[in-house]
């Protein structure tokens, strides 16, 4: 950075990309991890060394958009932060306020029944399976991002998510089978 | 259960999740610190440099440049320090540019 109207300009551009993705870093640390306090820290953390190393992100993407960029970080962070606690993902409780569209009394009901086992069978998938989803369902990624994310090719990324949702039909099938 | 149900379960599970305010305001304060602690840093690499005399001008140039938004007020003031300058060699300068870029820092709130 040569002087301070180099920096407003980053400033400028940082911001920009903080407003228009922190519900983004948010959702998929929410849905990483399960939980909304650590959901938090993880969005702080991933933002603040995002600001770090915006500069040079930006010197390279040759105008590419910065989210697989910023979704790499949460995704880096959040496998040092279950490599250093040793923790499991947690299925998410409070899915009251993931039901965003309103239902009749008894859909609500059923629709909140779904949406429990699909999250608990989302929690149960592999890590790269459960992130590709997260990414293609709760951020609306399409393939070439959520492979820049993953650090894979575009194919392998179709692969994994097809595989993915095979997965859970096949364990959605099973949970309905037992009941 | 098909392929296509799967995905819309999806959809209707994994919803965008707003973030509360209590983290939008502790991240927003926490990156405008860093951003103030970048601008002193700035600063303090424009007086480092300036012990080199080929450096003398081009830090000074730079905060006005830079500074243009900010308002007329700091290129007034860049011009009454660039005057002691002259007459008052390195001391002067670094000085002013300590003003300037505080100044600066000033106008862009930080």
């Amino acid at each position: 950075m040569d002087h301070p109207g180099d920096k407003d300009k980053l400033d400028r551009d940082f911001t920009e990309l903080y407003r228009a993705h922190l519900r983004d870093v948010y959702s998929y640390a929410y849905y990483r991890i399960g939980n909304h306090h650590d959901a938090e820290d993880l969005t702080e953390q991933t933002f603040l060394q995002a600001y770090r190393h915006f500069e040079r992100a930006q010197r390279e993407s040759n105008g590419r958009p910065l989210r697989p960029w910023l979704i790499r970080i949460a995704h880096n962070l959040a496998a040092n932060y279950y490599r250093d606690r040793s923790r499991k993902p947690q299925t998410p409780l409070e899915d009251a306020d993931v039901l965003s569209t309103p239902h009749l009394t008894e859909k609500l009901v059923e629709g909140r029944e779904e949406v429990q086992e699909v999250l608990a069978g989302v929690a149960k998938l592999p890590d790269d399976r459960r992130e590709a989803l997260i990414m293609r369902f709760a951020l609306d990624m399409d393939n070439r991002e959520i492979a820049r994310a993953l650090g894979r090719s575009e194919g392998a990324t179709k692969v994994l998510i097809h595989r993915a949702i095979r997965q859970l039909e096949e364990s959605l099938k099973e949970t309905a089978a037992n009941e | 259960m098909s392929e296509v149900d799967v995905e819309r379960l999806l959809r209707s599970a994994l919803v965008p999740i707003e973030p509360s305010g209590a983290l939008t305001d502790r991240l927003e304060e926490r990156l405008s610190e860093l951003t103030s602690i970048a601008a002193e840093e700035l600063a303090d690499w424009e007086l480092s440099s300036m012990r080199d005399p080929r450096n003398w001008g081009r830090p000074v140039a730079a905060v006005v440049i830079g500074g243009a938004a900010a308002g007329a007020l700091v290129v007034v003031r860049v011009r009454q320090q660039q005057k002691k300058r002259e007459s008052g060699g390195l001391r002067a300068v670094e000085k002013s540019v300590r003003g300037v870029a505080s100044d600066v820092g000033k106008r862009l709130g930080r």
